[in-house]
């Protein structure tokens, strides 16, 4: 094989991807403060720097030069891998999102994706699974009855919420036949999927706020504020990195809300010029972040049992009834 | 029927994410401080001031009522006696010594109400913030003289509009009702 094209570029892209990523986040925190404010009248923050640019760097200087506290009956090793654990699978979902065509650099034709997986989608819901443990590892460690109980509720929503999602996945596959991300972005070049399923599309999208952890879904991240959660006993730096994986997260969600139905990269003049695909696909993610950030703004939490009762007995009935729909409607159009 | 339910639970939440959106275009009311400056009613409670009349007497004689009223406890006065010499008020009293304890003050107005000569008064100055814990006990000499404070002082009777908006408008209006409507004063 190829030594650089096998090695050398996909290492590259993945640097690229997660330097781009970290700084994504810091600046969703920007435009999310800023974001909210104008949804309550107010400007955001708008003093570090011109319009509040600054203000990621301000906070980091800030979270870097806080007091380290580990609990002393804490599992030391899982306590600081446990964070890390979040933000790596929150990260290693891009590494199947194609985010343009291809480019041509010093004479190869480089794709802008790091790998086209053919089970891209399963690959996705392997990894969304992956993401629960950083949460439980990390109540686990923290050796706090709160932290554990938090983490528990947290991520037996998180677990509750993969089956509507993997289902309504299962109804946008079965229109494209083929689990690769690339392929599936290739299909929408007619037609974008959330048109033909906008059931399985509503019904994602709501499975990514719970993942994520936002709201409605964000009781386990307020409990921080009212009484403990998984978060609890993490200080310093170690606690921005756990908001870090949750921002990721959403970051990589809107990505692949965009990716599986708003049409990935396609769009106007796509053909004219190689750059142009990538920025339809950051336009894109950046409303779907927009979406993510309006929804905060404006709905009341869920409870915790109002939660689990929606998902079990709404959304999955309501994902398989979609999934029957979609499949006989294929068949009889076969 | 869960379906009928779960499509009147959607519309609701997209009104309200209608109106949170409607805000969204909304100018901030925020209004800039150190930049813009603040409007603040005539009779705002701010920092003291004592008060001199055209020829220059202080209008304080010492009686301590403002000190007997206090709610907190903050002020101390000492009187001292005029002589034909050294006058500084009209009369026999003066205040010799004269301080209030602005980390204890909160600002009520009782002091004002209480003085018979209208001597002390509480002006516009808000900005008090300090380095020092003892510097926040003003003696008579800084609460003599009169601050500059970073406002705009609306006359008697005016309804305050923020600098940055000068009016609240309404958004648009449907029926002839106003759907935009802000708590603070718009007509």
């Amino acid at each position: 094989m190829d030594f650089i094209a096998s090695i050398v570029i996909p290492f590259i892209k993945s640097v690229i991807i997660v330097v781009g990523l970290l700084v994504g986040f810091a600046y969703t925190t920007w435009f999310e403060r800023k974001v909210c404010a104008r949804f309550q009248i107010r400007y955001g923050p708008n003093r570090a720097g011109p319009f509040g640019l600054l203000q990621p760097v301000a906070d980091a200087v800030k979270a870097i030069f806080k007091e380290e506290i580990i609990p002393s009956t804490a599992d030391k090793v899982l306590y600081v891998i446990a964070p890390g654990l979040s933000i790596a699978t929150a990260l290693l979902a891009f590494a199947v999102v194609p985010v343009g065509r291809s480019i041509h650099l010093l004479g190869r034709e480089i794709p802008l994706y790091i790998a086209d997986v053919n089970v891209g989608v399963l690959y996705l819901m392997a990894v969304a699974g992956l993401a629960t443990y950083g949460v439980v590892l990390g109540g686990w460690s923290s050796n706090n009855k709160y932290s554990l109980m938090g983490a528990l509720r947290t991520a037996a929503q998180m677990i509750s919420y993969e089956l509507p999602m993997g289902l309504a996945l299962i109804s946008v596959l079965l229109l494209v036949g083929n689990l690769s991300l690339v392929r599936i972005v290739e299909y929408q070049s007619a037609l974008p999927l959330i048109v033909l399923q906008p059931v399985a599309f509503i019904i994602y999208l709501i499975c990514c706020f719970a993942e994520a952890g936002r709201t409605p879904f964000d009781l386990p991240e307020t409990e921080n504020e009212l009484v403990a959660g998984y978060a609890t006993e993490y200080g310093g730096i170690k606690f921005p990195l756990f908001f870090m994986a949750e921002y990721i997260h959403m970051i990589t969600a809107s990505a692949i809300v965009t990716t599986l139905f708003l049409g990935g990269w396609q769009g106007p003049f796509a053909d004219l010029h190689p750059l142009i695909p990538p920025f339809w696909f950051f336009a894109k993610t950046v409303f779907m972040i927009f979406v993510f950030v309006w929804v905060r703004s404006s709905l009341p939490r869920v409870r915790y049992d109002k939660l689990m009762k929606f998902c079990w007995k709404f959304l999955a009935p309501l994902a398989l009834v979609n999934l029957a729909v979609t499949a006989v409607v294929v068949a009889m159009l076969a | 029927m869960v379906i009928t339910e779960a499509v009147k639970g959607l519309h609701q939440l997209l009104k309200a994410m209608g109106v949170t959106l409607r805000y969204f275009f909304v100018k901030p009311i925020t209004v800039q401080y150190p930049e813009e400056r603040v409007r603040l009613y005539p009779r705002f409670r701010g920092r003291h001031e004592l008060q001199r009349r055209e020829d220059g007497l202080e209008l304080c004689v010492g009686c301590g009522l403002c000190a007997a009223y206090c709610p907190a406890g903050c002020i101390y006065v000492e009187a001292g006696e005029n002589t034909e010499e050294e006058r500084y008020s009209e009369g026999e009293r003066y205040a010799k010594v004269y301080e209030i304890n602005l980390s204890r003050c909160i600002f009520c107005g009782y002091c004002e109400e209480a003085c018979p000569t209208g001597a002390i008064k509480l002006r516009h100055e808000f900005a008090l913030a300090d380095y020092q814990r003892d510097d926040l006990v003003y003696t008579k000499e800084r609460l003599l003289t009169p601050a500059t404070p970073h406002v705009i002082v609306l006359e008697e009777g005016v309804i305050a509009r923020n600098e940055v908006t000068k009016q609240s408008p309404p958004l648009f209006t449907i029926k002839g009702r106003r759907l935009l409507r802000f708590a603070r004063n718009d007509k």
